[in-house]
């Protein structure tokens, strides 16, 4: 059976996991004043991890934007909407 | 050496440039060639997020906490993760609703109640207050470093009047800046292209700015990132700064205060009202919502990225001097000498304050002017706003005047409080107050249960909590309230101590507000919800948002009718808040949408009326457009209790249970009628077979005889005359009988099925009974039976068929002969006259009839005792036959008798005929003439 709200789904999972980046214990693992690559490791894993989240969310609407029927049919609803009636 | 001339005129050129950009937009909106209506566009938009606080006071929080400059982007990234779920679906109900602002849109699912329009309002306004004051303090403070470039001017006091405030005339240039620019016309929809556009060109400049400055910071300055962060290190205690430092409760408390304001900062980006304004009102397509999701975030991740290498470069070039870390943005380039540049970082600064501001104001005057200004004035009747035919002017008045108020109390915000904290702590007090729509919004999307009192409560409650919690600590670090009470709580209560409150301690000001708030909100939100019920309207709205998805047409608003208006009524409500012409091109797209030809043939039924109401919900906001529909649409006939019955659930259910019920004894008396017919049916059947058996058995016999007879002569035409002529006339006989029978059966049929015709005169009764008497005479004659009749001399005159009632008294006269007692047979007849009729009796004095039978022989073929047995006396329809005659002619005919005493056969006929007793028992005349018919079938 097709999964119709794959892309809610995966959204979700992402954002657990973001949740998870920027905690205990990833956190306390990078929490240290060494440089790496002349940037302090906290900065430098603060910043990846960021870009891998926006990463994973962009790569999600991506992947899902052509599979995901429900979807398709929102924008020609929104553009009903605001028309004037 | 920048010249202020210089300075003013490079930003006076920047702004007029913000104008071009905006009406260029407005003028291809105009067309229909959006310019906005791109993703880019919207996600750039929504970077109106980052604003002066962002470009100056990222750096500053950076070097006073290290990474805690962070969470205030890092939050929001993760919630834009939810934003396809959670944007979406309030992008798709503000479409449907119309909705114009935060407050509308929460107001609008509690109920559309002007009362959590209001208190969103002023929540908002209080709140976010600070934030604007922040915006100020840094266009004044860039514009003094660079008028004086004295860097270190931030910490000179500021203690000379107004007048010579920078700060109090960038205010008013903001002021009138955003007036001309967001308020010039009402728009209907209240949608802001020029706005929009002209914020994401600034979302550009700012970024450029900072990335400009970043670079020479890095670049210029240092040799790239590695070169600054090695620097830094030497410095004493820069270490600190590279980690989540602190050890123990220190480090919990650090920890705690990053959580909370990146907890603040995701609620910040949804209920803020300005990114309410831009990511859902101003939203063009809700698929653009696809690409701010990764397009926003990775614009604040940009933004911020050269942040720590200002912070610890700055720190580096101005070891010992006292500068503020929150200009380093500023200083770093001018301190360098490159004016260029810092011109530059102002114009970048300035953008960042000015988006800020324009949008923010605009959206606090809508809803300080809908949800706010407008219900208090219409609800003030010396005003007579009601009767006022264009009200346009005034909203536009009050909007403008809102900016304007609102900036000035910015200002004085400033003025009071704003010396004392550093940026990021402004703007976190203001991210704390919208924090406190959180529960009611998103509680009020997913849980249907949520209700308008527990909003309310949850409002109030949220918002005392940061009143005392935030702003009042605030007030007393400005002076404006003793410091006792922080210190040592109201009254000395040290329970109640604004920054400890229970003896909390241990966390910094924003999570310790947070907590409590957050705490306050929710409780009594949900507390309140539970313990109270929804009105009809506002269960209506709340399923309509949280069921958004299914209902995101527009027209499936709450469509019960309310009431007698005319169109003409709605035509001029709209009028005094469109205005005129516009009203009349609403009324017009209106009725092109229903195929009709103008706006004169649309009826002002429900769909009109909602039609009108989302209209003026874009311009004067839902509840206040509830209100202004509500006074003019009559309101009354639809009780709240038939509100009740229409929305709730309940009702409905119990509605289809009794619906249900109502089926099932519908259902449980048409089987019964179905029985009952059913019966007759079978009742009928029986009386067919009956009735066919019985014609059949009475025209065998005279056929057998007539056949046998007939065979015996034509087998021995040996037989004698006398014999001959005997067998023929019994043949003649048995003919005779057989004719009778059948006429009597034709009679009959035709009388039961209402077919006889009746000649109706006026009738001697004396007459027919001496016809009768003459006519039977001869049978008497024969059985040697004496026959008395009995007539009074006067007798009145009635009205029937002569000729059947003869046949009535035949029939009875001949019965009395065949069955009198043999011999001394006696008869006797009689008439007399009853005060409404007449009465005639045949008695005679024969073997009687048994009490049981007094009705069987009136049936069709049937005789006292076996017929099949007895030789039959006679057809067995003389009887039923004379009954239905003299039921005919209204009267009644029947029988007493006892066995061994004769029977007395009686009759009445009233003198005026009633009429035709047509309808009497329906049912048996059916049956009857069911009975004739198969009668007349078999004798044809």
């Amino acid at each position: 059976m097709k999964r119709t709200n794959v892309r809610n789904e995966r959204l979700v999972a992402l954002l657990l996991f973001g949740l998870l980046l920027f905690n205990y214990p990833l956190l306390a693992m990078f929490n240290a004043p060494d440089l790496v690559l002349g940037i302090p490791k906290l900065y430098l894993y603060l910043f990846v991890a960021w870009a891998a989240l926006i990463a994973g969310a962009a790569l999600i609407l991506r992947l899902t934007d052509q599979d995901d029927g429900d979807v398709r049919g929102e924008p020609a609803r929104a553009r009903r909407a605001t028309q004037p009636r | 050496m920048l010249r202020d001339w210089v300075v003013i005129s490079v930003a006076s050129a920047y702004l007029g440039l913000l104008f071009a950009i905006a009406y260029y937009a407005d003028r291809r909106a105009d067309h229909g060639r959006s310019l906005i209506a791109n993703p880019y566009i919207y996600s750039l938009s929504l970077a109106v997020y980052a604003t002066a606080w962002t470009f100056y006071g990222s750096v500053g929080r950076a070097v006073s906490t290290g990474v805690g400059f962070l969470p205030i982007y890092i939050g929001p990234t993760l919630m834009c993760v939810l934003w396809w779920i959670l944007l979406r679906k309030m992008i798709l109900i503000s479409k449907v609703h119309r909705i114009t602002s935060l407050a509308d849109f929460i107001a609008s699912r509690y109920g559309k109640s002007a009362l959590v329009a209001g208190l969103v309002t002023v929540i908002a306004v209080i709140g976010i207050l600070p934030y604007i004051s922040l915006q100020l303090k840094a266009i004044s403070t860039a514009f003094q470093i660079v008028h004086s470039h004295d860097v270190e001017v931030l910490r000179a006091s500021r203690e000379g009047p107004f007048i010579a405030d920078t700060a109090f005339y960038v205010a008013l240039i903001l002021a009138a800046f955003t007036i001309i620019f967001g308020t010039r016309h009402l728009d209907a929809s209240e949608r802001h292209e020029g706005m929009v556009a002209a914020i994401a060109f600034e979302s550009l400049v700012k970024l450029i700015a900072f990335l400009a400055v970043g670079a020479f910071v890095t670049y210029g300055m240092f040799d790239g990132f590695g070169d600054v962060f090695t620097r830094a290190r030497a410095l004493p205690r820069v270490e600190e700064l590279f980690v989540i430092g602190g050890s123990g409760d220190a480090h919990a408390g650090i920890l705690a205060s990053l959580y909370s304001a990146s907890f603040f900062s995701m609620l910040a980006i949804m209920f803020l009202p300005r990114q309410f304004q831009v990511s859902v009102v101003e939203n063009v397509d809700v698929n653009h919502v696809k690409t701010a999701i990764w397009l926003f975030p990775l614009y604040m991740l940009v933004i911020n990225l050269f942040v720590p290498a200002i912070a610890f470069g700055g720190m580096l070039h101005f070891a010992g001097a006292s500068v503020d870390p929150d200009t380093y943005v500023l200083t770093l380039p001018l301190a360098n000498g490159h004016n260029g540049l810092g011109l530059l970082v102002f114009i970048g600064g300035l953008s960042a304050a000015t988006g800020m501001v324009i949008v923010e104001t605009i959206a606090l005057s809508t809803m300080v002017c809908n949800d706010l200004a407008m219900p208090l004035l219409l609800r003030w009747r010396a005003l007579r706003l009601n009767e006022r035919k264009d009200l346009t002017g005034l909203l536009l008045g009050i909007r403008r005047a809102a900016i304007l108020v609102m900036l000035l109390l910015g200002y004085l915000y400033f003025r009071v409080a704003g010396e004392a904290y550093a940026l990021v702590s402004i703007g976190l007090i203001s991210f704390a107050a919208v924090a406190q729509f959180a529960p009611a919004c998103l509680g009020g999307l997913f849980w249907k249960g949520g209700t308008r009192a527990g909003a309310l409560a949850g409002l109030s409650a949220g918002f005392i909590v940061w009143l005392y919690t935030l702003l009042v600590p605030a007030f007393a670090r400005s002076g404006w309230v003793p410091m006792s009470l922080v210190d040592a709580g109201p009254f000395g209560i040290e329970l109640l101590r604004p920054l400890q409150l229970l003896g909390l301690t241990g966390l910094d000001q924003i999570t310790h507000g947070m907590i409590w708030s957050m705490l306050a909100n929710v409780g009594a939100y949900v507390a309140t919800s539970l313990a109270t019920t929804q009105s009809a309207v506002e269960h209506s709205q709340a399923t309509l948002f949280v069921d958004a998805f299914k209902h995101s047409v527009v027209g499936t608003g709450s469509l019960f009718w309310r009431g007698g208006v005319s169109v003409q009524e709605l035509r001029a409500l709209l009028a005094r808040f469109l205005g005129a012409e516009k009203a009349d091109d609403t009324l017009d797209s209106y009725a092109r949408q229903r195929r009709l030809r103008s706006a004169w043939e649309v009826e002002a039924d429900a769909n009109l009326i909602q039609f009108a109401e989302t209209k003026l919900a874009g311009a004067i906001g839902g509840a206040s457009a509830h209100a202004m529909v509500a006074s003019v649409v009559k309101e009354a006939p639809l009780s709240m209790d038939e509100v009740m019955s229409i929305l709730d659930e309940a009702s409905q259910i119990m509605k289809y249970s009794r619906e249900l019920e109502q089926k099932s004894r519908e259902l449980a008396s048409a089987y019964s009628e179905l029985r009952s017919a059913n019966e007759r049916l079978k009742e009928l059947d029986k009386m067919k077979d009956d009735f066919v058996s019985h014609v059949s058995h009475e025209l065998r016999t005279p056929l057998t005889s007539i056949r046998s007879f007939s065979e015996i002569l034509q087998d021995y035409p040996q037989l004698d005359a006398p014999t001959r002529s005997k067998y023929l006339s019994v043949i003649i006989q048995e003919a005779e009988r057989l004719t009778r029978l059948i006429n009597q059966v034709l009679d009959l049929s035709k009388i039961e099925a209402g077919r006889a015709e009746w000649q109706m005169e006026d009738v001697n009764p004396r007459e027919v009974i001496d016809h009768a008497v003459a006519a039977t005479s001869r049978l008497f004659a024969e059985k040697a039976a004496t026959l008395e009749v009995d007539l009074p001399a006067d007798v009145p005159r009635i009205v029937a068929d002569r000729d059947r009632l003869v046949q009535v008294v035949i029939n009875l006269l001949s019965n009395a002969a065949k069955f009198c007692a043999d011999p001394g047979g006696r008869v006797s007849v009689s008439l007399r006259v009853l005060a409404d009729g007449i009465r005639v009796d045949v008695r005679d004095n024969g073997m009687g009839i048994a009490p049981k039978d007094h009705e069987v022989i009136f049936e069709k073929f049937r005789q006292a005792g076996d017929t099949l047995t007895a030789k039959p006396r006679g057809t067995g329809l003389g009887l039923p036959i004379s009954r239905e005659i003299i039921k005919h002619l209204g009267g009644r005919l029947w029988v007493e008798s006892e066995l061994g005493k004769g029977a007395t056969f009686s009759f009445v006929v009233p003198l005026v005929r009633r009429a035709e007793a047509g309808g009497e028992a329906g049912e048996e005349k059916e049956t009857e003439a069911f009975g004739a018919r198969m009668a007349q079938a078999k004798a044809h």
